[in-house]
């Protein structure tokens, strides 16, 4: 049985260990702390973390002030409000000034469950990958959110790491995490099932399926969104029958039209998408939510048996 | 026996006048830009680069030589649209060449139409109004944490208050007790639709700013006597954040431009210009 982990846990002790080998790491919140887990540095590093109460705008602005100042500045609210509250923040302040601003967002996706669709993120990987100079991650268990952070922590620039609500269970990952490189998690070279975050447990589980009806699926974990890993799309388009991408978010503009648009312009071949089809989200249970918009690890060998036939 | 302020004063007018006629032609060559708002703070920020205290040290602690000396003060112009005004005092503290104002909005020009990193003495980029005071807040917020004694001045239109985002950094420098954070407010009563009165009413301003928890000192902001004591008094103003609230004329100093909404966001013909810079000789 896989290790079931919080990603927010890890952020939160992530954070944590940043903050005692870096004096210039802060840490932001928008009454929030409790569940984006940042409340772990605040309680370590009480002078060097800000709760702005329930303005993510105000939020936002600031953390470029302190950037601009030279601090690394972590900043943490749902992904519903970092990306889409304070979206003009985010491009004007921190992204057009190229800033040392990484916005880590949880909750996102369809899998923050009973709060129902004004709290579920599926827009937030198109919000944030379209402004010029932001980098992002969507990392895909609880071990690869503290690769994500470090990573950002350490390379100049603005950043959005998109983190979910339930336990995710940790990855067999046999690669290490470079920021920007694919990971092949299983090689196979009928079809091939790009994911991210969340939904990467589901492509597995998809190419175990597809296994015992002796289709071979390449899963490959596709963390960093942007910049996207070229290579390993354009790879998987001429090495296998087509593609299959999945994401926690709407099909339109997130992962899928980044894989599209890379496809498109190198090497044409068949794509299908597994997200959320132009709905909004609606309370519920994570596992009867994946299934209501079509997410499950069943859905995705379905789409993949398509293409194939 | 005059204090060293009252010394300063004539030159500090002199000054303005110099700025405003850099504002007039720059915008004229451009043709396009704000010059309303660019005259009616001038006086403001003119103070603030130009003065000098008792001491003999500047009211602003900068370094044209050093734009990234790290402990300057910080100026943000949160109305980022005045920009001619920014960049003029800029070229006249010689940041870079004066000749660099006649490239004002030009392609390839270190002087964009808003604000932007790549001129030598800004830090911060605007032109989205309302997200300054929230930036200034992130500046002040950096000096408490590294103990540093520098200062954060941010220039607010009276259009611009109208952004919520400016209430929600309003509240916050408050709750941090911010009193490195001095706000200059603008408040010229037009906006680009016309009266702020009409458009959309920000009375009572300074009971708004002292209900917020801000210390309030409100002037003629084309007084440089009156201008160079608030920055004086928010100078010595501790445990909270002071804000300027600066009475002026849209269009300061050309007889036709003054009060004139179409001035907002129109730069003069050449024609105006050459009667506009009679009329600041």
């Amino acid at each position: 049985m896989a290790q079931m982990l919080y990603q927010r846990d890890i952020y939160g002790q992530t954070l944590v260990e940043l903050g005692k080998k870096d004096p210039n790491i802060v840490v932001l919140d928008a009454d929030l702390s409790g569940s984006t887990r940042t409340n772990l540095f605040a309680k370590e590093f009480p002078a060097r973390f800000f709760n702005f109460g329930v303005a993510e705008q105000n939020m936002m602005a600031t953390a470029a002030g302190l950037a601009s100042c030279g601090k690394t500045v972590f900043v943490s609210t749902f992904a519903i409000f970092a990306s889409g509250r304070a979206w003009d923040q985010v491009r004007n302040s921190v992204c057009y000034n190229n800033f040392d601003v990484k916005i880590v967002a949880s909750h996102a996706g369809i899998t923050v469950g009973p709060d129902g669709a004004s709290h579920q993120a599926l827009e937030d990987i198109a919000l944030m990958r379209t402004i010029v100079n932001m980098n992002v991650i969507v990392p895909g268990d609880g071990p690869q959110t503290r690769d994500a952070v470090l990573a950002a922590a350490k390379q100049a620039g603005p950043f959005y790491i998109r983190i979910g609500r339930p336990k995710v269970a940790t990855l067999e990952i046999k690669s290490e995490f470079q920021f920007g490189k694919a990971q092949i998690l299983r090689e196979g070279k009928d079809i091939s099932i790009i994911a991210c975050g969340l939904l990467v447990n589901e492509a597995v589980s998809a190419a175990k399926l597809l296994s015992e009806k002796g289709i071979k699926v390449r899963v490959i974990n596709m963390h960093t969104i942007k910049p996207l890993d070229s290579q390993a799309v354009i790879a998987a388009a001429q090495e296998t029958q087509g593609i299959v991408v999945c994401e926690e978010h709407t099909i339109v503009g997130g992962l899928a039209s980044a894989v599209d648009e890379v496809v498109a312009e190198n090497y044409p071949t068949q794509v299908a998408r597994i997200g959320i089809r132009n709905r909004f989200g609606q309370s519920g249970e994570p596992d009867e939510l994946m299934r209501e918009y079509n997410l499950t690890a069943k859905d995705i060998a379905k789409a993949a048996e398509a293409i194939i036939k | 026996m005059k204090d060293y302020r009252e010394t300063q004063i004539k030159e500090l007018e002199e000054k303005a006048k110099r700025i405003r006629r850099l504002i007039i032609q720059m915008l004229a060559e451009a043709g396009s830009g704000h010059p309303g708002g660019s005259l009616s703070s001038a006086d403001l920020i003119t103070c603030l680069y130009f003065g000098r205290l008792a001491d003999g040290k500047p009211l602003l602690r900068h370094n044209p030589q050093d734009p990234s000396w790290p402990q300057r003060d910080r100026f943000h112009m949160s109305k980022g649209h005045c920009c001619p005004l920014w960049y003029a005092v800029l070229a006249e503290s010689g940041y870079f060449p004066l000749g660099e104002l006649l490239k004002l909005r030009k392609f390839g020009c270190i002087l964009q139409g808003h604000p932007d990193r790549r001129t030598p003495g800004v830090d911060v980029a605007s032109g989205s109004l309302g997200q300054g005071l929230s930036v200034s807040l992130g500046m002040g917020l950096s000096a408490r944490i590294d103990q540093m004694d520098y200062r954060v001045y941010c220039l607010m239109g009276d259009g611009e208050i109208q952004e919520g985002n400016i209430w929600e950094a309003a509240m916050a420098v408050a709750h941090y007790k911010c009193d490195n954070i001095c706000a200059i407010l603008d408040y010229n009563g037009f906006q680009t639709d016309g009266k702020i009165k009409d458009i959309m009413n920000l009375e009572p301003l300074v009971d708004k700013w002292q209900a917020f928890g801000w210390h309030t000192v409100e002037i003629d902001g084309h007084n440089m006597s009156e201008i160079f004591s608030a920055y004086l008094e928010a100078l010595k103003t501790r445990g909270k954040p002071t804000i300027i609230i600066a009475h002026t004329v849209k269009g300061k100093g050309v007889s036709f431009m003054e009060n004139v909404v179409d001035f907002h966001g129109r730069a003069p013909t050449k024609e105006e210009a050459i009667k506009a810079l009679k009329e600041l000789e």
